[in-house]
């Protein structure tokens, strides 16, 4: 049995680091820390997506995680980018305190 | 035990403690740091996986480009009193890790029930994970996607300027 890495190990790893990244976003309210834990949800799908690829020997897993590498670079520019303006505009980043569109 | 496993196990470890020093640190910096090393961790575990030109971009792009905005970006802040950031709420942390634990319940119950039975890294993966492979495959079935995701990267670098300008005029 432990012998070999099998399919199963990654995907359990994926799981559990998908897991820590969401109790990171729901727990924390530092919005920069919110963002780390989002990249760390994407770098978890990107490693089943790997995995797969990897195990049943295709290619199109390989340029999906190119993708979202793409995806998240955009979206850490835009959300990182947000983040100043929200501390430009109330000297804050505690996702508490910006209840500005909260009905 | 295998080479590849203890290989595997080590790096798997690492990225776990550092995924979770990500998300308990105090000071974003610590935790930004934390999240570099677990990138490192996770382009080991994609060399395992025999997929180097993935392995490579995940060091240039996650560890080389994002981390250092994100560090910039807690520079910028200077965030120095986090006892203002402390979070109040002991109830729904609880909440949080109670829904997470669920979740991740729920994964463990779909791999026990589902065995893949997929114990060998397929033996063409080390050819398709070249570079030239991927960019033959990336510039002819993938190429639409391709010319999308340079357009989504345009239009994130102008939102990204426009949003972080002091007035807009």
């Amino acid at each position: 049995m432990f012998q070999s890495v099998s399919l199963e190990y990654f995907l359990i790893l994926a799981a559990v680091l998908f897991s820590i990244g969401s109790i990171g976003v729901l727990t924390r309210r530092n919005a920069i820390i919110i963002f780390m834990s989002i990249e760390l949800m994407l770098n978890s799908v990107n490693l089943t997506l790997v995995s797969f690829a990897s195990f049943l020997g295709d290619s199109a897993g390989m340029i999906f995680v190119f993708f979202v590498m793409a995806v998240a670079a955009s979206e850490a520019a835009v959300g990182l980018a947000i983040v100043l303006a929200l501390f430009r505009q109330k000297q804050t980043v505690n996702v508490d305190e910006v209840n500005i569109m909260k009905w | 035990m295998s080479l590849t496993f203890i290989f595997f196990t080590v790096l798997a470890i690492l990225a776990i403690a550092s995924a979770i020093v990500t998300i308990t640190a105090r000071n974003p910096v610590i935790s930004a740091l934390s999240l570099v090393f677990h990138f490192f961790m996770l382009a080991g575990l994609y060399l395992t996986l025999n997929a180097q030109f993935i392995a490579a971009i995940q060091i240039l792009v996650y560890a080389g480009a994002i981390m250092v905005l994100v560090i910039f970006v807690i520079m910028l802040l200077n965030l120095g009193d986090e006892e203002k950031l402390k979070e109040k709420f002991n109830l729904r942390k609880v909440i949080a890790v109670l829904l997470a634990s669920v979740l991740i319940i729920q994964f463990f119950l779909i791999y026990l029930l589902t065995r893949s039975g997929k114990i060998e890294i397929a033996e063409n993966t080390a050819k398709l994970s070249t570079v030239q492979s991927i960019g033959q495959v990336l510039f002819s079935e993938y190429l639409l996607p391709f010319e999308a995701i340079g357009l989504l990267l345009l239009a994130a670098i102008i939102g990204a300027i426009v949003l972080a300008k002091r007035k807009l005029t």
